[in-house]
């Protein structure tokens, strides 16, 4: 296998295995935890690293993972004592954890291999140099295997506790109840999330593996309200910018972990501005109409209030309506442009006069607002 | 002592310790806004954030300027904030997930020009990562000069806008009904609190610089309900951990500035959490615990009350296993219990018969039938 192939399988299977527990991160809303994370199991690694003198024992894997719990546990014993929020309490825990790594490193690390910018930013091109032989058989990158096993194990742990994850998401309350313990798997998902990010630091380096735990689900998030789909379409996405990322790097000949960052940010962005029902345009597009749509029944009401009274004409006079519905003119003069091509209105003596039609229209409105209210209280 | 006189006689720590106190003092005045405003993350993502600005700066003008680099650096971090919040705006994604994106993807972004310069033929690129990562030791005079300028520049800007600040911290609901452009106030605010992170970056780096925006500002919301006096406080907190972290740094071999100075105002904000008065955990425990007993005292003397107008002479005394009914699995009294009484004698409001037997007296009565919960606790 030649060594870019490698590296774009490697690429892929980093992103897919960080989309997964990602995704219910960004559902929990607690994406930021993957940032304090991905920074303090650099402790675990540090404690684990000079306990064993070893990058490749599984103990750095296991101490990353300790680490990573305590950080959540740590965030909601600040939080816990209602003296910290939340934000606050995770930008105090991870900054500590990780000065402390970094104290250790710079005392006792001067003269083994452990740099800083190494497990900050990674490096994917390299991966392919480090080989695993089996009985002095060549079987491939190593990374393939390690970050293969991480994959098919957060693979494994979606499958077999989806029912649990999903309810424990979206409904923590009732997963008490029924008797699933919203707190072991909330830590198991932590621990899996740590477990990931140590796995994906040494290719991707930490800071990025946010990237591929936040940016995938959230896109995914835009584009589906099903929890599987969410799941596989963000695996997908997350495969894309892993592929896409590869070719960005090899043509510019950039860093290969930071062009995948680039690709997860342009995936994002197309899907926040194109999504069909939660994208930027949609949005504005449906905000402005809610708008337009909402000042032209007002405008409707406010005609019908007043037909026929003493004050119509001070009311419902065209130079005297402004005084009282308190709108910028030149958008009483676009709501009233509006409505009377719609010929729900007609000016009559330079006063607005409802149309039959216009008339008919403001009260079916008015009522279909009233029942959404009643219904709305139900 | 030793620190005392190393400090007296090197430029270089002194040039750093007063980089630190500027920095301590600037941060934790615009990381109390930060704090209150739910936005502590806002600083980890911005400093990440800056840097594909450091790095663009320099493929554009091909110097090392700090100044120039610190521009990007804004430049970026800003946008970066616009980001954050149109996303949030116009999409149910939280704030929290849209901070994480955009942090690592910037830092992507940086990281590609990072590796871009590298190829730059006599590109002097060397040094650039450690204005990321910060690096305390190489702080000039005239970087000093740019932090005071720029501090003074931002604290009277948070004089100028207090009212606005104070509103949109707390009520920014509020602050709109009352007319005021909270859009407005918001960006300057964020402008503010990216340009006190980005003179940070140098000193203790894009990770720690985190800490020094949050940390200042939970530690001093402890200690007062008042924003006036929390700012100060923070400004306080701020800076004498910068100076003291700097110092620890520079007395103990081979001890890093940034993480050192994470470490002290890591420190007083556990001190503060445990021991500020009102809000502290320890105060509140003892709090808890006067609390408990003396609602269980009150419960005492109630069945103390009850026993005693249900008996023909009210001056009878009953014994002690008698007067609360729970008991320990002997049947005898627990010490709690006979405290409890021992606490009820002195205040005059019951008394002790004899042997393990007590009365309530009439001032215990009277007590009982003024207290709120009269009728069962």
């Amino acid at each position: 296998m030649s060594p870019q192939l490698e590296i774009q399988i490697i690429a892929v299977i980093v992103a897919i295995a960080c989309s997964i527990p990602g995704v219910f991160l960004v559902l929990r809303k607690m994406a930021m935890m993957s940032d304090a994370i991905t920074h303090t199991i650099l402790l675990g690694i540090v404690v684990a690293f000079f306990m064993v003198h070893s990058f490749t024992s599984p103990l750095l894997i296991i101490g990353a993972a300790i680490v990573g719990v305590l950080t959540v546990y740590l965030v909601e014993v600040l939080n816990n004592t209602r003296l910290v929020s939340e934000d606050s309490a995770i930008g105090i825990v991870f900054p500590l954890l990780f000065s402390i790594a970094i104290i250790i490193i710079s005392k006792y690390a001067g003269s083994v291999h452990l740099d800083i910018d190494t497990v900050l930013l990674g490096e994917l091109a390299f991966a392919p140099f480090d080989r695993l032989k089996i009985s002095g058989v060549d079987i491939g990158a190593k990374a393939i295997y390690s970050m293969g096993a991480i994959l098919l194990l957060n693979l494994a742990l979606v499958v077999l506790f989806f029912k649990e994850l999903k309810i424990v998401t979206f409904d923590k309350g009732l997963a008490a109840v029924l008797g699933f313990s919203p707190a072991l798997v909330h830590y198991g998902l932590m621990g899996a999330v740590s477990v990931t990010a140590v796995g994906a630091f040494e290719a991707v380096g930490s800071i990025l593996v946010i990237a591929f735990m936040v940016g995938p689900p959230i896109s995914a998030y835009l584009l589906t309200d099903d929890l599987k789909k969410m799941l596989v379409i963000s695996g997908l996405i997350g495969a894309i910018n892993g592929i896409f990322g590869y070719q960005f790097a090899a043509a510019f000949d950039v860093s290969i972990a930071g062009s995948m960052a680039l690709m997860t940010g342009l995936t994002f962005l197309l899907v926040f501005i194109l999504a069909p029902d939660r994208g930027m345009i949609t949005i504005i597009r449906r905000r402005r109409f809610q708008k337009v749509d909402f000042a032209a029944k007002s405008m409707l009401f406010h005609i019908y209030n007043h037909e026929g009274d003493e004050d119509e004409s001070l009311e419902n006079g065209v130079k005297t309506i402004y005084n009282h519905l308190h709108w910028r003119k030149d958008f009483l003069d676009k709501i009233v442009r509006k409505l009377i091509d719609e010929k729900r209105i007609v000016i009559k003596d330079e006063v607005f006069k409802l149309t039959d039609g216009g008339r008919q229209y403001a009260i079916q409105s008015y009522e279909e607002i009233v029942s959404s209210f009643q219904t709305a209280d139900l | 002592m030793e620190a005392i006189q190393n400090f007296l006689n090197d430029y270089t720590l002194q040039i750093v310790s007063l980089g630190s106190i500027l920095l301590g003092m600037i941060s934790g005045v615009l990381g109390s806004f930060a704090v209150l405003r739910k936005q502590s993350l806002l600083g980890d993502a911005i400093s990440h954030a800056a840097l594909p600005g450091i790095a663009a700066a320099f493929i554009i003008t091909q110097t090392k300027n700090t100044e120039v680099l610190l521009i990007g650096a804004l430049i970026a971090g800003l946008l970066a904030t616009g980001l954050i919040i149109v996303i949030d705006k116009y999409s149910r994604i939280k704030f929290d997930s849209a901070l994480g994106l955009v942090l690592s993807v910037f830092f992507g972004i940086g990281l590609v020009m990072l590796t871009y310069i590298q190829k730059i033929p006599n590109a002097n690129q060397a040094g650039l990562d450690k204005f990321i990562f910060g690096q305390a030791s190489t702080l000039l005079m005239r970087d000093i000069q740019l932090m005071i300028g720029i501090g003074t520049v931002l604290l009277i800007l948070v004089v100028v806008f207090w009212k606005e600040f104070k509103i949109i911290s707390f009520d920014p609901d509020f602050a709109q009904s009352l007319g005021f452009s909270v859009r407005k106030i918001t960006f300057i605010l964020s402008g503010m609190i990216v340009a006190a992170i980005i003179i940070g970056l140098q000193t203790v780096g894009v990770i720690l610089m985190s800490a020094m925006l949050v940390a200042p500002g939970v530690a001093a919301r402890q200690w007062t309900d008042k924003l006036g006096k929390m700012v100060v406080i923070a400004a306080f907190i701020g800076a004498l951990s910068g100076v003291s972290g700097t110092l620890i740094s520079s007395s103990i071999e081979k001890m890093p500035t940034g993480p050192s100075i994470v470490i002290v105002v890591s420190l007083f904000v556990l001190f503060s959490l445990a021991f500020a008065p009102n809000r502290g955990l320890v105060w509140k425990m003892i709090r808890d615990r006067k609390n408990r007993m003396e609602l269980n005292e009150d419960k005492i003397l109630m069945n103390l009350y009850s026993l005693a107008m249900n008996h023909d002479d009210r001056t009878h005394g009953h014994h002690i296993t008698m007067i609360k009914p729970t008991k320990n699995r002997r049947g005898q009294a627990t010490e709690q219990l006979k405290t409890a009484m021992r606490h009820l004698e002195a205040k005059g409001w019951a008394r002790s018969d004899y042997f393990e037997t007590w009365a309530i007296t009439d001032e215990g009565i009277q007590y009982v039938e003024s207290h709120p919960m009269k009728g069962g606790l």
